[in-house]
This record gives C-alpha cells, structure tokens and sequence, in this order.
C-alpha cells in the first residue's frame, strides 16, 4: 500500500506492506534510535511520537501512520541532548539501550506537563524500563534538568 | 508471528461490518494484543477514519467511540468528576505509550480476563452499542458470543451512583492479579471482580447485606463477594490468594464509596 509519512519533518512517499510495524519504517529509514526491546509493548525502547504524541511504534503499522506526522529521536536532536546530559552527568545508564525511548517519553511528559512532581514523573515514566538501573539516576537527572529549566526561565525573565 | 495480507480504511460502518463477515478478516483496534497472536490475518480493517475517537457528554450520558484511547477515557475531566473508577482501572495500564494506542472498543470486544477497563465499565452499569446489534447493557455483552458485529461505542449513563475501583498488581504495570470495582446505585450494591484470571463476574447485594452499611454488614458483603466469586490460579497468583483479595479488595472499595479512604 502507497504511504505518505512525514518522518522528522521529512515526507517519504513509499509502498508498505500491510503488516510492516511503524518501528521497522523508522528504522528502514534511518532512524535507529528506536529499538525493539522487548517485542511485547512493555518496553517502551520503540517510543515515538505519532502527531505529538508519544507512541510504542513495534505495536503500530506503517499503513495506520498514512498521513500522519512521526517524529524519532533523530528529530528531536536538540531537546534530546539537552535533557540527555542531565541523564548522562548522574551516569544513570550502564548500557544506555533504553535511553532514546526513555528520552522521548520525558520530552512527551515535559510538553505535557513541565513541572511535575514525583508521582507524576514515575506514572508517566512507567512504561519505560531499564534493566541496569534502579531508577534512581534517572529520577535524579530528570530533577536537575527540571530545576535547571526552572532557573534558566527566572533567569530569562529577571534579564540576567 | 501476526501476517496482514491487506489493509483497509473503512469508509463508513456498512463496509466495515460487510469486510468483517469474513472469518480471516479483522477489525483492528489499537492491536496490542492483536500482534501477540499467531494469526494470519486476510483483511485488517480499520475503523480510525469515521470519528469514533470522540468521547461526547450530553446531560445523561457519556459517549465513547470506540477507537478513543485508554489514554483519553484516563484524561476526560468530565468523566472522572463523574466518577474516577475508569481513571483507576486504566492509569497503571503498561505505559502512557501504550494508552495511547489500546482502544476502548478493543479492550471490551476482547472481554479478556485481564481486563482492568472492562471491571470499571461492568461497575459503572454502562451499555455498547453495536452496529447490527444496537445498545446492550455490558454484563449482557460480557456472555454473548464473539460475533462479526461491530461495537460502535460505550455508553456510560449518568445516574446517581458511586463505584470504587481496586486492583492489586504484583508490579505497578504488570497485569492485575485481581480487581474489583464495587457500586451503589439507586440503593443497591454490587461488585465486579476481574483478572480472577477469568474474564469479570458479578456479584450483586441479593440479600441486602448492605441495607444498613455498618463495618459489620460491609465486612459480610465482601465475605460473600470472596464466597461466591470463582476464582483460579497463573503464574500472578492462586486461587486462594484471589480468593482472599477478593474479600480485601471490596471491603476497601466499600470504604471508598461510603467516603472513607
């Protein structure tokens, strides 16, 4: 089936078999950021935004993203690695293999809500494993980023 | 392995219930379970294009499509001030990721034993509507046959009731090993016991234990909700083990409805 798909700004007009899952689209086209981790929607390491909003991409396919806007981690570089160091300064990760869905995620979250608390962090976060960590780096590294956004706006404001 | 040999958008109803005829044809939902099976699917058929993601209130009731997300029956202010069982029933459900793809119509076409959604929806006493078969209540639903209808919608009445929702999960997203949604409607109770691992069950106050809700009487209800409520053992839990949860779980969704958390 002819697909249209605008993946990271990009429109790919491309013939797609009926049951290719949108993770092996992305993948096909470059975008190997996303990962099929566990191949039974638990994971959360396929995370990508279908119009916005954050998606597990080994559970949808190609043919329902037909005219839709799909945006990977490739997409979203400067976000990424603007959160990703607060990760990365906690050295939360061993492997790192969760991270890009991980990111994705809390950039959905962040958009979503841009100050949230605990709770709100782990319920958003709780379909994003990671089998190295316990969690707590992350937790870490998503406060600092939070608080370090926080003084930046005051900052912007105050004019300093 | 899960194989599609063609895709179609449905352009209304009538062409996706004529395609649905066919035993290897498919209505798609959100396809989480879907693409765990081992199936060869001959037509996928997808109901995304005919404006069944809405949920509409009217001053009776709530209208749910059935393609809206468990993400968006989770969202729905108008729902949860309503009541906030369907909250409760579908916030731990995987991840956000996921919510947003499982549909309500396939969580209640599937009525799968796991089903956190289907309790919250048996609690609220709500109705589906199919396309050939028009409104059923859901506990009629829950026992028929799985047909080549369509299920259009989920109809949540508004009415003068109070249901609780209550699950124990051995891990925050993990399957819940029971749940139960307790309701008082129109001075009557009943509970909803899922993830037994069978598909739910109700079980309705025929006696009135609840006449007089005192902690005497409530704690005789749950007794009989753990009584009568055939439970079964998986990996997630034993029989025994349900049983008791059971008992704990509509005392506590008793308390929550009586306004005591």
């Amino acid at each position: 089936m002819i697909v249209t798909i605008t993946l990271n700004g990009k429109k790919i007009t491309e013939d797609v078999a009926p049951d290719l899952p949108l993770l092996d689209f992305v993948r096909n086209h470059g975008c190997k950021s996303a990962k099929r981790g566990c191949d039974s929607a638990n994971c959360g390491l396929c995370t990508v935004f279908c119009d916005d909003k954050p998606i597990l991409s080994c559970s949808f396919l190609a043919v329902r993203a037909d005219g839709r806007k799909i945006t990977t981690l490739e997409g979203l570089q400067k976000e990424a690695a603007e959160f990703g160091a607060f990760i990365a300064d906690q050295g939360a990760e061993q492997c790192g293999f969760c991270n890009p869905g991980m990111i994705m995620n809390a950039i959905a979250l962040f958009r979503e809500n841009p100050d949230p608390s605990d709770e709100e962090i782990k319920a958003y976060l709780a379909g994003n494993l990671c089998r190295c960590s316990g969690y707590e780096g992350q937790m870490r590294g998503i406060k600092a980023f939070i608080a370090h956004r926080k003084a930046k706006e005051v900052n912007d404001a105050t004019g300093q | 392995m899960l194989t599609i040999r063609k895709y179609v958008k449905a352009a209304d109803l009538e062409e996706a219930w004529q395609l649905n005829q066919k035993k290897r044809n498919v209505i798609l939902g959100g396809m989480l379970w879907l693409r765990m099976c081992n199936r060869s699917i001959d037509t996928a058929i997808d109901l995304s294009a005919l404006g069944l993601d809405k949920i509409e209130e009217s001053e009776t009731e709530f209208s749910i499509g059935c393609m809206c997300t468990l993400r968006d029956i989770e969202l729905h202010e108008g729902l949860y001030a309503y009541s906030g069982a369907v909250r409760a029933a579908v916030k731990d459900i995987v991840g956000v990721q996921m919510r947003n793809l499982a549909t309500v119509g396939g969580s209640l076409y599937g009525r799968y034993g796991f089903s956190d959604p289907l309790t919250a929806f048996l609690g609220l006493e709500s109705e589906v509507e199919l396309y050939k078969g028009g409104r059923i209540p859901l506990k009629e639903y829950l026992h028929m046959p799985y047909d080549n209808d369509i299920l259009v919608r989920v109809i949540v009445k508004k009415q003068d009731l109070q249901c609780a929702f209550e699950c124990v999960r051995n891990a925050r997203t993990d399957f819940s090993v029971l749940n139960v949604a307790v309701t008082h409607a129109g001075g009557r109770h009943f509970a909803v016991v899922g993830a037994r691992p069978m598909k739910a069950f109700l079980v309705e106050d025929e006696q009135n234990l609840l006449a007089e809700p005192t902690d005497e009487n409530k704690r005789a209800f749950a007794e009989y909700v753990a009584e009568t409520v055939p439970t079964g053992s998986n990996l997630r839990g034993s029989a025994a083990y349900r049983r008791h949860l059971a008992r704990v779980l509509t005392l506590r969704a008793l308390d929550r409805i009586g306004g005591q958390d």
